[in-house]
């Protein structure tokens, strides 16, 4: 139900940028999961700060890759033009790799030095990405402009 | 916005939701669940599997009937209401066997519960026969 009408010639691309898009999501939720409960449990810590990292690094990262492939490929089938909320989603895209780049240089810090502030930037970092990629499926679903 | 839109918004917000939660268990199976990574994953998975199945399932059945074009007997429509019940089955004996700490087939589960939502998405993409 992701669109009423539109060419068949677009349901693989849209696909590859809507399942990337899903994967971001989805393995994003993990880093502040696991991050925090590294800095609640002290005995834990370095298992769970590990995973945040892994997280990052194998999930994140290539499904940003995908999802990003997914929309120049969109773009290149159907002529979209610059309405707003195209603009939404490539300012969310560009800013979120970079905090993404941000958070996962953190992470490693704290997999090698232990939980502590940088642990709280993570949170902090992947909590802010999501609500971002919330405000870009509204953006994507309503399509203002 | 209209109440299509706000549809649609809520359905893909349950979709996303549903894979954030197919991902945690994903880590949990297979990073070994140990006790620290099940205390801090177990319960998110959980909340996030139910709340994204329950919402993709009722937003979606409000699009059907809200959208002239599309009846709730349509074969994609069917067909994503199968996979759903695949998918929710085998999240529901997982999600039991993590609660109880030693989940009997856990990386078969996980694999029907992602195969399920994978075709979920290609159905709603490609919506074969509308």
């Amino acid at each position: 139900m992701i669109a009423i009408v539109r060419p068949d010639g677009w349901n693989l691309p849209l696909l590859v940028h809507v399942g990337g898009a899903m994967l971001l999501v989805g393995t994003l939720v993990v880093v502040p999961v696991v991050m925090a409960g590294a800095l609640r449990h002290g005995d834990d810590a370095a298992v769970l700060s590990r995973l945040a990292c892994r997280s990052l690094l194998l999930g994140v990262l290539p499904s940003y890759l995908v999802m990003r492939v997914g929309a120049e490929w969109v773009a290149s089938e159907e002529a979209v033009g610059d309405p707003t909320w195209v603009g939404i989603g490539y300012m969310t895209s560009d800013v979120g790799l970079l905090l993404i780049l941000i958070a996962t240089g953190l992470a490693w810090r704290t997999q090698r030095r232990g939980v502590g502030g940088p642990a709280r930037a993570v949170v902090v970092l992947a909590g802010v990405l999501l609500i971002a990629y919330a405000v870009t499926i509204w953006a994507m679903s309503a399509k203002p402009g | 916005m209209s109440l299509y839109e706000w549809l649609l918004f809520f359905h893909l917000l349950a979709a996303f939701a549903l894979v954030a939660g197919l991902v945690s268990y994903g880590v949990l199976v297979t990073q070994g669940a140990g006790d620290a990574t099940r205390r801090a994953v177990g319960p998110p998975a959980l909340a996030l599997w139910n709340a994204g199945g329950i919402g993709v399932l009722a937003f979606g059945i409000a699009l059907a009937l809200e959208v002239d074009s599309y009846e709730l007997w349509d074969g994609w429509i069917i067909a994503a209401i199968v996979l759903w019940l695949i998918a929710s089955a085998a999240g529901g004996r997982l999600s039991r066997g993590v609660r109880e700490g030693a989940p009997d087939g856990a990386q078969v589960l996980l694999a029907v519960m992602a195969l399920a939502t994978l075709a979920l998405l290609v159905d709603m993409v490609f919506k074969p026969g509308a």
